[in-house]
C-alpha cells in the first residue's frame, strides 16, 4: 500500500518535466512576441546602417554617437527620459484605441490643445491660487480637451462609421490651425515678438523635477499612466471586453457588450493621455503654449505604440529608447554633419520593419506549444 | 472699387484661381488613390510619396536645369515608394493603413535628409499656358495663366473614367478589387494586379510633389505639404473612386484652401489662421456626411480594408 501511493508521488524526471511544461508555454508564448521585434530591430538597424554607409559616413561611429548622446552619460540619461516622457503619454493614445482595433494616429492634435488648454486655465489662476492647484486645474483642463478631442473620432467611428485613421489627421491638422489662431489672436502674449504664444508661467508655477534628477515630473505621470493602463486592460472587465471587441466586433456584440460605449470611452481616455502630455509640455518645459506643442511627439508616439506592441507596459522601455534617439539627434548633427532628420529616417526605417514582421507570428512551431506534441 | 480695378470681385477670382492652383496637386494624389483603392488597397503613404517626389523632382530640375526631367524622376521615385508598399502588404497578417503610415515617416525623414542641400538652390519653374492674354487685367491674366500639369490631370481624370469602364485593365482592376477569390477564380493574381496599381498610385502622387516644388508654391522646403496626400485619401472615398468625382472634388478642396489667402488679400484678416483650417474642416465634414455605420459606401472596392 504504501510502497505504492509512494511510487505515485515519487517525482520522476518524466514527471518533473510535466511539472515545467506550464512554464515552458507561458515562456513560449511571452518569447515570441520579444524575439521577433529584436529581430525586427535588427533588420532595421542593418538597413539603416547600408543607407548611411551608401552616402558615405560609418555607421559604426554613427551608433556609438547615438549611444553616446542617449544613453552615455547621466547628463544624456536625463535628457532621454524628459524626451520619453511625453512619448508616454503619447504611445497610449495609439495604443488603448488599437487593443479596439481603431489606428488611431491624431495624437499631435490632442497635445497641442492640451497644452493651450493649460495655459488657458493657468493664466488667470496664477498668483490667486497656490501652484499645486494650478497644476491641477492645467492637468484636468488638457485631460478634457484631448478626450473631447480623441474621443470625438471615436464618436464618429461608431456612430457614423467614418474611419478614424484619417478623421484622427484631419483633426490634428484643425487643432494645429485653431492653436495657431489662439496663440496668435486672443491668447497672445503681447511681449511674444518672433514667436507668438501665450504669456509664461511665472517661475514658481513651473512643474518641477523629480528630487535627484534633472527630469521632470511629466516622466513619474507617464510611467504611472502606462501601469494604469495596463491594469485596465489585463485586469478588468472593462479591458476585457475591450480586448474582445477587438479581436471580433461582432462576436462582442452578440456577447452584448456595448461596443460604442467602449470605442468612445477608450478613445476619449486616449486623448485625455495626449492632452495631459501636451499640458506638461507647458508647465513643466516650454512655460508657455506656443508653436513648440506641434514638435511630433503624436507621430513618435505612434512608432512607439507600435514598437511595444501596444502593450502599456512594453511602452515604457520602448519610449525611452525612442527618447534617446530623439535625444541624440543634435549630437549627430553637430558631430557628423548629418540632417535632423536622420533620427527620421531611422524611425521609418525601424516602423516598416517592425510591421513587415507582423508576418512572422505564428510561423515558428517553437513559439507555439499547442503544436508541439504534433513535432514530438 | 480700389485702384486694383475690381475690388471685391477678386475674392472670387482669386478663389477661382487658387481652385486651380492649389487643386493640382490634389487630382494627382486622388487620382493614384483611386487606382490603387480600386484594387482592393489602400495606400496611407502617399503624403510621404508626394513629399519625396517634390524633394527628387526639385533636386533632378535643379541639376538637370529641366523641370519636366524632375517630373519623370519624381515619377519612378514614387513608382518604387509604391512597389515597396505594394510588395510588404503582400505578406499576410500585415495591415496596409499602418505600413502606409509607416511609408509615410519614411518618405518624409528621406526627402528632409537627401533634401537639405537643395533648400537654397532656385530650380527651374514648370512651364503655365497664359490662357488669359486676351484681358487687360493682371488678375485675370493671372487666375488664367494654368499650369499644363493641370491640364494633364483633367485629361487624365477623363481618361481614367473611361478606361476603368470600357478596358480589360480596368475591368481586371474592379474584379480584384472587388474580390481576391473572384479574382484568383478567374485566373488573375490579386497581388500582382494590387502591386502593380499601388506603384501606379506612388507615380501619379510623386506628380503632385513635383507640382508642388516645380510651380506652386515653387520651392522645396520641408513644410511643402500640409496633409495634401492624406486628404486625397478622404476625397476619394467622397467621390466614390470615380475619376471625374475625384477631379471635381479636388477643385473643390483646392477652392476651400485658396479661400484664406484670398479674403487675406482684401484685408480679411480676423481668424486668418482659422482658414487654414477649411480644407480639413471640409473634407472631415464631408466624411462624416457620406460615411454611414450600417451599409458599406456605394461603388467601394469589397475588398478595401478603409471601409469595412
Amino acid at each position: 500500500m504504501t510502497l505504492e501511493a509512494n511510487s505515485h508521488t515519487l517525482p520522476t524526471l518524466d514527471g518533473r518535466a510535466g511539472n515545467l511544461r506550464p512554464f515552458l508555454e507561458w515562456l513560449a508564448r511571452r518569447a515570441e512576441p520579444l524575439t521577433i521585434t529584436l529581430f525586427a530591430i535588427l533588420i532595421g538597424l542593418a538597413l539603416f546602417s547600408m543607407f548611411i554607409a551608401l552616402i558615405g559616413k560609418s555607421p559604426i561611429a554613427l551608433f556609438q554617437l547615438m549611444y553616446a548622446g542617449g544613453f552615455g552619460t547621466w547628463f544624456s540619461i536625463q535628457n532621454s527620459l524628459s524626451r520619453a516622457a511625453p512619448l508616454l503619454l503619447t504611445a497610449l493614445c495609439v495604443a488603448l484605441p488599437a487593443r479596439l482595433g481603431l489606428v488611431v494616429i491624431g495624437a499631435e492634435g490632442a497635445v497641442v490643445l492640451g497644452g493651450v488648454a493649460g495655459a488657458a486655465i493657468a493664466l488667470p489662476l496664477v498668483g490667486g491660487a497656490p501652484p499645486p492647484l494650478v497644476w491641477l486645474f492645467m492637468a484636468l483642463a488638457g485631460m478634457l480637451v484631448g478626450a473631447i478631442w480623441i474621443g470625438l473620432t471615436g464618436l464618429l467611428r461608431h456612430n457614423r462609421g467614418v474611419n478614424e485613421t484619417i478623421a484622427s489627421l484631419l483633426l490634428a491638422y484643425i487643432a494645429i490651425a485653431l492653436m495657431n489662431h489662439l496663440i496668435e489672436g486672443p491668447l497672445r502674449d503681447p511681449a511674444s515678438l518672433n514667436k507668438p504664444s501665450t504669456a509664461p508661467l511665472p517661475p514658481d508655477y513651473m512643474l518641477g523635477s523629480i528630487p535627484g534628477m534633472d527630469v521632470h515630473w511629466g516622466l513619474a505621470v507617464g510611467i504611472v499612466a502606462c501601469i494604469a493602463s495596463w491594469v485596465l486592460i489585463e485586469a478588468t472587465s472593462f479591458g476585457f471586453a475591450a480586448r474582445i471587441a477587438g479581436g471580433n466586433v461582432r462576436a462582442a456584440q452578440i456577447q452584448g457588450l456595448a461596443v460604442g460605449k467602449l470605442i468612445v470611452g477608450f478613445t476619449a481616455l486616449a486623448g485625455c493621455f495626449a492632452g495631459l502630455a501636451g499640458t506638461i509640455e507647458v508647465a513643466a518645459v516650454q512655460g508657455s503654449a506656443n508653436g513648440s506643442l506641434a514638435a511630433g511627439y503624436g507621430y513618435t508616439g505612434i512608432l512607439v505604440a507600435f514598437l511595444a506592441r501596444h502593450n502599456p507596459l512594453a511602452i515604457i522601455p520602448v519610449a525611452i529608447l525612442l527618447g534617446g534617439i530623439d535625444a541624440s539627434g543634435g549630437l549627430i548633427q553637430r558631430r557628423m554633419g548629418l540632417p535632423d532628420a536622420t533620427v527620421l529616417v531611422l524611425q521609418g526605417t525601424l516602423f516598416i520593419v517592425i510591421l513587415f514582421c507582423e508576418t512572422f507570428y505564428g510561423r515558428f512551431r517553437i513559439f507555439n506549444p499547442d503544436l508541439w506534441k504534433r513535432s514530438a | 472699387m480700389d485702384g486694383t480695378g475690381i475690388g471685391i470681385w477678386g475674392v472670387p477670382l482669386a478663389v477661382f484661381a487658387g481652385a486651380i492652383r492649389v487643386s493640382t496637386p490634389f487630382i494627382f494624389v486622388s487620382l493614384g488613390e483611386a487606382i490603387t483603392e480600386r484594387s482592393g488597397r489602400i495606400n496611407l503613404g502617399l503624403e510621404g510619396t508626394l513629399v519625396f517626389g517634390a524633394m527628387i523632382a526639385y533636386a533632378v530640375a535643379v541639376i538637370t536645369l529641366s523641370p519636366w526631367l524632375g517630373v519623370l524622376a519624381a515619377m519612378a521615385a514614387g513608382a518604387c515608394f509604391g512597389l515597396t508598399h505594394g510588395f510588404i502588404c503582400k505578406f499576410p497578417k500585415v495591415n496596409d493603413i499602418a505600413i502606409g503610415i509607416a511609408m509615410m515617416q519614411l518618405g518624409l525623414g528621406l526627402a528632409f535628409f537627401l533634401g537639405k542641400p537643395f533648400i537654397q538652390p532656385a530650380a527651374p519653374k514648370l512651364p503655365a499656358i497664359p490662357f488669359g492674354g486676351w484681358s487687360d487685367l493682371p488678375q485675370i491674366q493671372a487666375a488664367l495663366n494654368i499650369n499644363a500639369l493641370f491640364l494633364i490631370g483633367a485629361a487624365l481624370a477623363l481618361f481614367l473614367w473611361w478606361a476603368f469602364r470600357n478596358t480589360r485593365t480596368g475591368l481586371i482592376l474592379r474584379v480584384v478589387g472587388d474580390s481576391s477569390d473572384a479574382a484568383r477564380a478567374m485566373g488573375l493574381n490579386p497581388d500582382t494586379v494590387r502591386l502593380l496599381a499601388t506603384a501606379t498610385g506612388g507615380a501619379l502622387a510623386a506628380i503632385g510633389g513635383a507640382y508642388l516644388s516645380l510651380y506652386y508654391p515653387g520651392s522645396w522646403n520641408e513644410g511643402i505639404s500640409s496633409g495634401q496626400g492624406l486628404m486625397a485619401v478622404a476625397l476619394v472615398i467622397f467621390a466614390r473612386w470615380n475619376p471625374i468625382g475625384c477631379f471635381l472634388a479636388a477643385l473643390l478642396f483646392g477652392g476651400a484652401g485658396a479661400l484664406g489667402p484670398a479674403l487675406q488679400s482684401v484685408g480679411v484678416t480676423k481668424g486668418y489662421y482659422l482658414f487654414y483650417a477649411a480644407p480639413y474642416m471640409l473634407t472631415l465634414v464631408i466624411m462624416i456626411a457620406t460615411s454611414s455605420p450600417t451599409r458599406s459606401l456605394a461603388g467601394a472596392p469589397g475588398a478595401l480594408s478603409i471601409t469595412k
